[in-house]
Formats: C-alpha cells, sequence, structure tokens
C-alpha cells in the first residue's frame, strides 16, 4: 500500500472531535465530582468550589498570554548567537572600526 | 572488593570500553552498572571507609540510606542510558558515559568535602566529553561554557571546603547550613548545579547541544548529584524554599516558547529540580522524603523523556518542534512511551511523578507556605502543559512535517530502554511502597486518597482545556524558529559586546599612548645618534699615540706639581 493512501488515527476530523469532545466531558464530571465526594481538606482556599479547575484553568492562559509577551521582548533570530561571534570575530581582527 | 570503592565496576567498565569493540563492548557496558548495583546490594548502612592524608581524615565511602538512594538510582540511570546507547560505534561516548555515571555514583557516596570536590570535577570534565562529542561547532563552544561553568562551580567548593574544613577542623561532609564557616561559597557551588535561577544558563546551553544518548546521560547525574548534596548538607535552608519555587515557575515560561524541543526538556528539568529544592528548603522528613523520591522519579521520566526526543532527533535529525510534527504514524511505539513519560512528569495519577510531587506539595501546605503552595501548583499545571502535552504535540501530532514520510522507530535497544523506564514509571506510580520503603526517613504516607487525586485530575484537565482551547481558538504561540534570550545572553552576548565597546573606546587612547611612546624612542634614538653616531663626540675613535702624549703630559705636570 502506498503511504499517501493510507489515513491514520488524527486523518479523520471527526477522531479530533472525539478527543475534544472527550476532554470537556471529563472536565465537568471531574468538576461535578467535588459535589459529590467528600474531600479532607488541608488549606482553606481548597474549600473553594472548583478551586483546582479554575487554577489550572487561569494559570494556564496566564502563562501562554505572559509567554507571548515575553517573545515580543527575548525572541531572536535562530542564529543570533553565531552570527554574532562571527561578527565579533571579524570586528576583533583589526582596527577598522575605530 | 565494593566496600573499597562502590563506582569501581563502572570506572572499570569505563576502562575496558576504551579498548573492547562489538559483543564484547556491549557486555561490559551493561555489566558494569549491573555489578555496581549488586555491590551496593552487599553494601551495609553505616559503613565508612577512613583514610589519613596529611593529618587530615578523609571519609572516602559513606554508606547511608541517602547515599544508597542515589547509588542505586545511578546505577539504574546508567544502565538505561548504557542500553539506549548500546546501537552507538563512539568510543568517546561509551567511556565517558560510564565515567561519568562513576563519578556520580562516587560523589554519593563521598563521606568528606575534599573527596566530594574530586568526584565534583571528575562529573565536570565526563559531562563535558558527552557534549563534545557532538563535534559540531556549537556543541564545542557550548561544552565550552557549560565546563567554565561546572569548574567554577567545583573551585567554589574547593575554597568553601578549606574555609569549613580550617574553621571546624573536620572535612565530614554532614549539615553544613549557611551559617558555617564557608558555608555560602559550597551552597554557591551546590547552586550552580543544581541550575538556580541566573546560575541556570549552562544546563539549557549545553543538554540541548549534546549528542541523542548524550543527552540522556547528562539529564540524569549532575544536576541530582547537587540534589543530594544540597539534602545533605543543606537540608532545612529557608533560602532554598523560595529559590526552588522561582525554579519552578520561570522556566515554564521559556519551555512555552522554546522551539528546541530537547531545550523545551532543560528548562522543564529546572522546574522539577524545583520541587525537589523547595522539598530540602522546608526540610521536613515528609519534604525531604518527597524531594528525594521525586530525584528518583525524575531521572526516570525525564530520562524517558529525553529518550523519546533522543529518538526523534536520531531518526530524523531534527528536534525543532517547527520543523516536527506527525511523527505518531510513523513511530507509534515512540510516541507512546513519549507520552507515559509526559504523563509522569505531570504527575498524573498512577505515574510516578504523582506519588513524588504530591509529597512536597502536602509539606508546602503543611508547614503553612501558602504562596509557595500556590507557586507549585502553577508550576505544575505548567509543566504539564509545557511537557505533558507541548512535547507530544509538536513532535508526534500537530501538523504532518515533511519527516513523516520516511520516519521509522528507533532501534531495538533504543525502544527496550524508553520501555523499561517507562514501565518504572507505571510501575512506581501504582505500588509507591516500592520507592516509599527506600526513602531515608520512615513516614506513614499514602498519595492516593480522594482529595489528592481528584484536585490534581481537576488541575490537569483544566490545563489541558486551556491547551485545546487556546490551540483552536489561535492564540496558543506557534512554534518558530527562533533563539530566546536567557541569561547566558550575558556572557555570551552582552560580556563581549562590552569588552569589545570598552576596547573600541580605549583603542584612540592606547593609539595616542603608543604614538607618544615612539616618539619618545624616536627623540631618545635621535640623541644616541647624536652623541655615538659616526660622528658622534663619544663615538670618535682616539689613536694611542695622543693618549701617550697626554699621559707625558700629566707626568709632566705632576713633576712641577712635586718639585714645588
Amino acid at each position: 500500500m502506498k503511504d499517501g493512501d493510507r489515513r491514520y488515527l488524527f486523518d479523520n476530523p471527526r477522531n479530533v472531535r472525539l478527543v475534544v469532545r472527550g476532554l470537556l466531558w471529563a472536565c465537568i464530571l471531574l468538576v461535578g465530582l467535588e459535589l459529590v465526594v467528600h474531600r479532607h481538606l488541608s488549606h482553606a482556599w481548597e474549600a473553594l468550589f472548583g478551586f483546582y479547575a479554575l487554577y489550572g484553568f487561569v494559570a494556564c492562559v496566564l502563562l501562554v498570554l505572559l509567554a507571548k509577551e515575553m517573545r515580543k521582548m527575548l525572541m531572536r533570530d535562530e542564529d543570533y548567537y553565531e552570527r554574532d561571534a562571527g561578527d565579533i570575530r571579524a570586528r576583533g581582527t583589526g582596527d577598522q572600526d575605530v | 572488593m565494593f566496600e573499597v570503592w562502590p563506582a569501581l565496576p563502572l570506572f572499570v567498565g569505563a576502562a575496558l570500553v576504551s579498548v573492547l569493540r562489538g559483543p564484547a563492548r556491549a557486555v561490559v557496558m551493561l555489566a558494569a552498572p549491573l555489578l555496581g548495583a549488586y555491590g551496593l546490594w552487599q553494601l551495609e548502612p553505616g559503613t565508612t571507609v577512613t583514610q589519613d592524608l596529611f593529618g587530615m581524615t578523609l571519609i572516602p565511602i559513606r554508606v547511608d540510606d541517602l547515599s544508597l538512594l542515589f547509588g542505586y538510582l545511578f546505577h539504574l540511570a546508567a544502565f538505561i542510558g548504557v542500553l539506549y546507547a548500546l546501537h552507538l560505534r563512539d568510543r568517546l561516548q561509551d567511556v565517558a558515559a560510564l565515567a561519568y555515571a562513576g563519578s556520580a555514583v562516587g560523589a554519593v557516596f563521598a563521606g568528606d568535602l575534599l573527596t566530594l570536590f574530586v568526584y565534583w570535577e571528575l562529573l565536570a570534565i565526563t559531562s563535558a566529553v558527552l557534549v563534545f562529542a557532538r563535534r559540531s561547532e556549537r556543541a564545542l563552544a557550548s561544552g565550552m561554557r557549560y565546563l567554565i561553568m561546572q569548574v567554577g562551580s567545583g573551585v567554589l567548593l574547593l575554597a568553601g571546603a578549606l574555609v569549613y574544613a580550617s574553621a571546624t577542623g573536620s572535612l565530614a561532609f554532614e549539615h553544613i547550613g549557611l551559617d558555617a564557616a564557608g558555608g555560602w561559597l559550597i551552597f554557591l557551588a551546590f547552586g550552580i548545579k543544581s541550575a538556580f535561577p541566573l546560575l541556570h544558563g549552562w544546563l539549557t546551553d549545553a543538554y540541548p547541544e549534546s549528542t541523542p544518548t548524550g543527552t540522556v546521560f547528562l539529564s540524569a547525574f549532575t544536576t541530582k548529584v547537587a540534589i543530594y548534596a544540597l539534602a545533605r548538607g543543606f537540608a532545612g535552608t529557608e533560602l532554598l524554599v523560595y529559590i526552588g519555587a522561582l525554579m519552578t515557575c520561570f522556566p515554564i515560561f521559556y519551555a512555552v516558547i522554546e522551539n528546541d524541543l530537547r531545550r523545551v526538556l532543560a528548562y522543564s528539568l529546572i522546574n522539577q529540580l524545583g520541587f525537589m529544592v523547595v522539598g530540602i528548603g522546608i526540610g521536613t522528613e515528609l519534604a525531604l522524603n518527597g524531594a528525594v523520591a521525586h530525584a528518583f522519579n525524575d531521572v526516570i521520566f525525564k530520562g524517558l523523556l529525553m529518550m523519546s526526543m533522543g529518538a526523534v532527533l536520531h531518526v530524523t535529525g531534527e528536534i525543532r518542534g517547527s520543523e516536527l510534527g506527525g511523527l505518531y504514524k510513523k513511530m507509534p511505539k515512540t510516541t507512546i512511551l513519549c507520552m507515559v513519560g509526559a504523563a509522569s512528569i505531570s504527575a498524573f495519577p498512577l505515574f510516578s511523578g504523582f506519588v513524588s510531587k504530591s509529597m512536597v506539595v502536602s509539606a508546602a501546605i503543611a508547614e503553612g507556605y501558602s504562596f509557595v503552595w500556590l507557586a507549585l501548583l502553577f508550576a505544575s499545571a505548567g509543566v504539564f502543559h509545557h511537557a505533558g502535552i507541548k512535547i507530544p504535540f509538536f513532535a508526534f501530532f500537530a501538523h504532518d512535517s515533511r519527516f513523516v514520510a520516511t520516519a521509522h522507530e528507533p532501534p531495538t535497544n533504543m525502544l527496550i530502554a524508553m520501555t523499561i523506564a517507562a514501565v518504572l514509571c507505571i510501575g512506581i506510580g501504582c505500588f509507591p511502597g516500592l520507592l516509599y520503603g527506600m526513602l531515608p526517613y520512615d513516614m506513614d504516607y499514602s498519595p492516593y486518597d480522594v482529595t489528592h487525586v481528584l484536585a490534581q485530575l481537576q488541575l490537569l484537565a483544566f490545563s489541558a482545556l486551556a491547551f485545546t482551547w487556546l490551540k483552536l481558538a489561535g492564540i496558543y504561540p506557534p512554534e518558530l524558529k527562533s533563539v530566546n534570550l536567557d541569561v547566558e545572553w550575558l556572557y555570551r552576548r552582552m560580556m563581549p559586546d562590552a569588552i569589545h565597546a570598552a576596547l573600541a573606546k580605549l583603542m584612540p587612547l592606547d593609539r595616542a599612548l603608543r604614538r607618544h611612546g615612539q616618539s619618545l624612542v624616536r627623540v631618545g634614538l635621535r640623541g644616541l645618534a647624536h652623541h655615538h653616531g659616526s660622528y658622534g663626540l663619544l663615538a670618535r675613535t682616539w689613536p694611542t699615540g695622543s693618549m701617550v702624549l697626554w699621559v707625558a703630559a700629566l707626568l709632566g705636570i705632576s713633576l712641577v706639581f712635586y718639585y714645588f
């Protein structure tokens, strides 16, 4: 069989949708469980309903948004250090830039 | 024989593989860590070997629960690593890897600071060879920077040890603390190897530049020896709690935007070290057990992740997230093994990270470190985000890359090594008692209660939800060919540039000075030429006759004086 003909698991968009939907249901279920299960809390903040769920979600969104902002400041071309090393070497060979 | 030197089998193995080849090499490579582990089995906790050197008592070997745990861990890591590297035909890496493992074993059994120093430097040199073994210009430069930092750490350790020994009269490596003489020097030495914030540049710089197999060894030993040393020397130092919390948080931002997937793992290595450092800083029995247990698990799951990315690099020759994707189609086994590692580092219940990380988190709550606890939770969500999801997603899923057509599973020995690590991840996760039994303190702790499991699952599920939402909404930053400036910028860019700028400023001054000097020399030369040159007064030749005449005149004058 030629490779191009073969369809793999996630080539079918339905399977991708299935995964996303499964995750959504898992999230709903896990928050719902909090109402049913008796928990032994060791910190006052844990008592807030859905504390871990909310914290996890907000933490990750903040993480990504902040990291995106960091990119503006910190991202450079892939050869940033190599190119510069070359420049310094070139500049270091003589007095031409004085 | 092993009481003499637990690291002996590994060093002998290193010596042997420098001359052996073919099946004999493979046998020695695999037998060395097995024999070494058997040797540890023979050791009695409480054994010490002492030696007198110039009036100082050295303790080359000290066996207790803590050193034994790390000893076993390093032999296990060496075995898995060796198996993973078995297909190689590279003597340099074989020798360096076994000697590196031997140095790590030697370091954790060292009972005095001088012996520790010797192994500390051996670790530096042998590991640097693994970076050089990539044999690229980049790796060479990176390895040199790495070596300077590592040897610098050793120099600090030696200086600290000397100050400590002269103040206390003993070199024994027990609890040191920051108040001890030389304590800060030793703390800093350990801090460099534990990749404290701002001292971490060597790790994220050099580890991703090593060979696919070399990075697996690198991720196992150096930092864990440092964690061991901190646990032994600085347990309960409160400063460590805050340093550790910082270590768990800042690398995850870098990990999100980093393109080199092995560098993402290097950042996540610092993040995991942070959990251990927090545990050591809290210093209660639960926290220390948690730190040590997490070090144990981290070696295995971080090794597994490094191995899976090494396999990708080995097969495709590429490790940048922007260039990879879709490899699950051709590397399904590697994909699954990688996901086991990802689940473990993310601390999914039933995987190894969960049973150790939860101890540190529980200890933080128990000791009232509320904000540190929040930081740890943030880091837990973050590590799932970048190591748990990002690594497998961009390597094996996402869009189909150009490598999908040609990719294939890595060599069998790599797959077996990864499988062993994966089985250990699940085994320890499902039966944590196996690991807990080896920990230095007895404790009554069970990670599997409903509260813990539910909390962790909620945290992880909603982190995954956040990733999915950000990805589908197109907010998630794409993988871009790039480098991100980190602390290494200071010495790779700012310092060379500053030196260069200073030189440029000094150059005219220097030139003026030299010109002035030259003109002085010229004046001097002219003067000399004037007096000593061919027609100079002082260079004239005097005929002998004139001298006789002058002598006669002098005699005549003296005769005249004498006469009167």
